[in-house]
C-alpha cells in the first residue's frame, strides 16, 4: 500500500480526540451530576424535614413520642396514639396481606399455566396503579358501609370477648379495621409481585429434584421453594409494611381521624401520616406546623430504616438469582 | 388375594388432600385480588359515568346554589402539574440511568440504585412536607417563587416521585441494549459520548417512553404531595405555574369529605376519569415495554 493513499493519522487523531474527549468528559460530568442530584435529594429531604421539625423538637424533645395530646388550643402536641395507630393499622394490614401475597406469588410462579400467568399478573399490578385517593373514595362509600354492616358485626360477635375486637356503641363505618382492609388492598400487589420474582428465581433443578423424590407440589413449595427464599419473602413483606406505614390519603379518608385511641380496632383511630394529611390547612401556629413536620420526621426515619434493610435483603436474592443462571 | 388398588389411601391420601387445599388456597387468593380490582373499577364506573358530559370537561365549578358545572380547572391543573414534574424528572432520570449503566463502576452504580430505591420508598406525604419546608414555608428570594403554594412547588414534589421511577425504568432498558451494538459503534471509531447518544439512547427510546408513561400515571394520581404545596386554589382555569392550581386527585379528596352529595357525584366522575387514564396508560406502557423488550431481546 502506498503511503500517500493513507490519510494522515496523526492530524486526524488529534482533532477527533479533542472533540471526543470534551464530549466524553461533558457527558460523564452531566450524567454523574444528575446521579448526584438524586442522592442529594434524599439527603436534602432528611435535612429539611429535620430542620422544619426543629422548633417542635426543641420544645417537646423525645417526649413527643410518648405524650398523648394533640391540641392546637393548648399548644401541646404528642404522638403516642398516632404512633400506636400507625403501627396497629400497618401491622394488621401486613398480617392480612402476607399470606395472601405469598399465595398469589406461588399461584403466579408455580401453579398457573403460562397463558394465565401474564394476564393475572398484569391485573394484580393494575391494582397497584389505582391512585390512593380513589381507593380511599371507594373505601368511604363502598367498603366502609359494607364493613360496618357485615364484617364488623361478625367480628364483634365472634371475637368480641377479646378487647381489641369489642363492639363500639353503634356501627361506625370509619374504623381502624376499615383502614387495615384498605391498606391490605394497597400493599398486596407490591408484596405479591416481589414474591413472584423470588419464587421464579428458585433454581428449577431444586424443584424438579423434590418432585422427583415423590413430593407433591405443596410439599415441594413448603420444603424447597419457600425456605430457599425465606429472607427475601420477609423483606418483601417489610417493603409492603413500609408502604402501609406511610400511606396518608386513603387512611385519612376511612379511619375517622380520632384520638385518643380506643382499645378496639372496631372504633375510629388515627395514624401519623393520616394526621399530617388531615391538617393540611388547619395548622395555625408555628409550633403546630413544626409538630406536624416532627410527625413526618418520625415517619421518614421509620420508613428509611425499614426500606434500607428490606432493599438489601432483596438485592442479595437478585444477585443469587443472576449468579445461579 | 386382594386386588391392588391405585387409589391413594392413608398417608398418601392426606398428602394429596393437603396439596389440593394449598392449590385451592393459592387460586382463591389470586381470585380475591382480581375480584377486589373488579369491584373497585365497577363501583367507580357505575357511579361516575352518569356525571360525565361536555360541561363536566369544559366548565368550571357551578356557582353557589346552581347545579351543573364541571371540573375543567382541575383537569388543566393536573396537566400543568404533571407537565412540570415530567419536565424536571425526565432529563435527570435519563441522565442518571445513563451514568449508572454506561459510566459508573458496579459499586457506585449499586449505590445510586439503592438511594433511588430509598427515595422511591419515602412516603409521598413526607415528600410533600419536604417541599413545603423547602419552598412554601420559607422564601426563596433568588428564584422569586416561594412564600406561597404554587403549581411549581407541587410539580417539584411530583418530580421527586417520578425521578426514581423514570431512572429505574431507563436503567432496565439500557441494560437490555445489546453490547455488540456498542462494540460495533466503537469499532467504527465512534467515541463513547456519540455512541451513547446516537446508538444506545435511540435503541432504548421505546423503553424510556414507557417508563415515563408509568411515572406520569403515578404522578397524576398522587394527592399527598400536593396537600401542602398546591392545595389552596381559586375556581378558575389557571395555568400560571407561580399560582396554586386545582388538581384532579386533590378535588376528589376534598369532594369525598364534603357534605354535599352532588360533590360526591363529582368525585366519582373524576375518579372515573383518573382511573381510566391511569389504568389505560399503565396497560399501554406495559404492552409497549414487552414489545421493546422482545425487540431488544431478539437483537441480542
Amino acid at each position: 500500500m502506498e503511503a500517500a493513499s493513507v490519510p494522515r493519522p496523526d492530524g486526524l487523531r488529534r482533532t477527533r480526540r479533542r472533540g471526543d474527549r470534551l464530549g466524553d468528559w461533558l457527558l460523564y460530568g452531566l450524567t454523574a451530576g444528575a446521579s448526584l442530584v438524586g442522592v442529594l435529594i434524599v439527603a436534602a429531604i432528611m435535612w429539611r424535614v429535620a430542620d422544619g421539625a426543629w422548633p417542635a423538637i426543641r420544645v417537646f424533645h423525645l417526649g413527643f413520642i410518648w405524650h398523648n395530646e394533640f391540641n392546637p388550643v393548648t399548644n401541646k402536641f404528642g404522638a403516642r396514639d398516632l404512633i400506636i395507630g400507625t403501627v396497629v393499622t400497618s401491622f394488621g394490614a401486613m398480617i392480612l396481606a402476607a399470606p395472601l401475597s405469598i399465595a398469589i406469588g406461588l399461584f403466579l410462579s408455580e401453579l398457573a399455566p403460562p397463558s394465565v400467568r401474564g394476564p393475572v399478573g398484569t391485573l394484580i399490578e393494575m391494582l397497584a396503579a389505582v391512585p390512593s385517593v380513589v381507593v380511599g373514595l371507594w373505601g368511604i362509600y363502598v367498603l366502609a358501609p359494607f364493613s360496618a354492616q357485615h364484617l364488623q358485626p361478625f367480628l364483634g360477635s365472634a371475637l368480641g370477648w377479646i378487647p381489641i375486637f369489642a363492639h363500639g356503641q353503634d356501627k361506625v363505618p370509619s374504623t381502624v379495621f376499615t383502614a387495615m382492609i384498605v391498606l391490605t388492598i394497597m400493599i398486596i400487589p407490591i408484596t405479591s409481585s416481589i414474591c413472584r420474582e423470588l419464587f421464579l428465581g428458585v433454581p428449577s433443578e431444586l424443584e424438579e429434584a423434590a418432585i422427583g423424590l415423590g413430593a407433591t407440589r405443596w410439599e415441594m413449595v413448603k420444603s424447597v421453594v419457600v425456605p430457599s427464599v425465606r429472607g427475601g419473602v420477609v423483606a418483601a413483606v417489610i417493603l409492603g409494611l413500609g408502604r402501609a406505614l406511610g400511606e396518608a390519603i386513603a387512611v385519612t379518608q376511612v379511619i375517622g381521624n380520632f384520638i385518643p385511641l380506643k382499645l378496639s380496632i372496631l372504633e375510629p383511630g388515627d395514624t401519623m401520616a393520616s394526621r399530617v394529611a388531615n391538617q393540611y390547612q388547619g395548622a395555625v401556629s408555628n409550633l403546630q406546623v413544626a409538630s406536624l413536620i416532627y410527625l413526618a420526621l418520625i415517619l421518614l426515619v421509620i420508613t428509611f430504616v425499614t426500606n434500607l434493610a428490606a432493599q438489601r435483603v432483596v438485592k442479595r436474592f437478585e444477585y443469587q438469582r443472576k449468579g445461579g443462571d | 388375594m386382594d386386588e391392588l388398588s391405585l387409589k391413594a389411601t392413608g398417608r398418601s391420601r392426606r398428602r394429596l388432600l393437603a396439596n389440593r387445599f394449598a392449590e385451592i388456597g393459592a387460586v382463591a387468593a389470586a381470585a380475591a385480588a382480581i375480584l377486589v380490582l373488579g369491584v373497585l373499577v365497577w363501583s367507580v364506573f357505575s357511579r361516575g359515568v352518569h356525571a360525565l358530559n361536555l360541561d363536566f370537561f369544559t366548565k368550571g365549578p357551578a356557582l353557589f346554589g346552581q347545579t351543573g358545572g364541571g371540573v375543567a380547572p382541575a383537569l388543566v391543573g393536573t396537566a400543568l402539574l404533571v407537565g412540570i414534574a415530567t419536565a424536571m424528572a425526565l432529563p435527570f432520570g435519563v441522565l442518571t440511568a445513563i451514568y449508572v449503566s454506561e459510566f459508573a463502576s458496579r459499586r457506585i452504580g449499586d449505590q445510586v440504585r439503592l438511594w433511588l430505591d430509598v427515595l422511591n420508598g419515602f412516603p409521598s406525604i413526607v415528600i410533600g412536607i419536604f417541599v413545603f419546608a423547602l419552598m412554601v414555608k420559607t422564601s426563596l428570594p433568588v428564584v422569586g417563587w416561594g412564600h406561597h403554594q404554587s403549581a411549581f412547588a407541587g410539580g417539584f414534589a411530583l418530580a421527586i416521585i417520578e425521578l426514581p421511577l423514570v431512572a429505574r425504568a431507563t436503567m432496565e432498558v439500557l441494560s437490555l441494549v445489546p453490547n455488540n451494538l456498542r462494540e460495533a459503534s466503537y469499532a467504527l471509531g465512534v467515541s463513547k459520548w456519540q455512541t451513547v447518544l446516537r446508538v444506545v439512547l435511540p435503541t432504548a427510546g421505546g423503553g424510556i417512553l414507557t417508563g415515563t408513561t408509568l411515572a406520569i400515571a403515578r404522578a397524576a394520581g398522587e394527592t399527598a404531595p400536593l396537600l401542602f404545596t398546591c392545595s389552596i386554589a381559586g375556581q378558575l382555569i389557571d395555568a400560571n405555574p407561580s399560582h396554586s392550581v386545582n388538581s384532579i386527585p386533590f378535588t376528589i379528596f376534598t369532594d369525598s369529605e364534603a357534605g354535599d352529595p352532588s360533590l360526591h357525584q363529582q368525585a366519582w366522575a373524576l375518579a372515573f376519569v383518573l382511573i381510566a387514564f391511569v389504568l389505560l396508560s399503565s396497560l399501554l406502557a406495559r404492552f409497549l415495554l414487552e414489545r421493546s423488550r422482545r425487540k431488544l431481546g431478539s437483537a441480542r
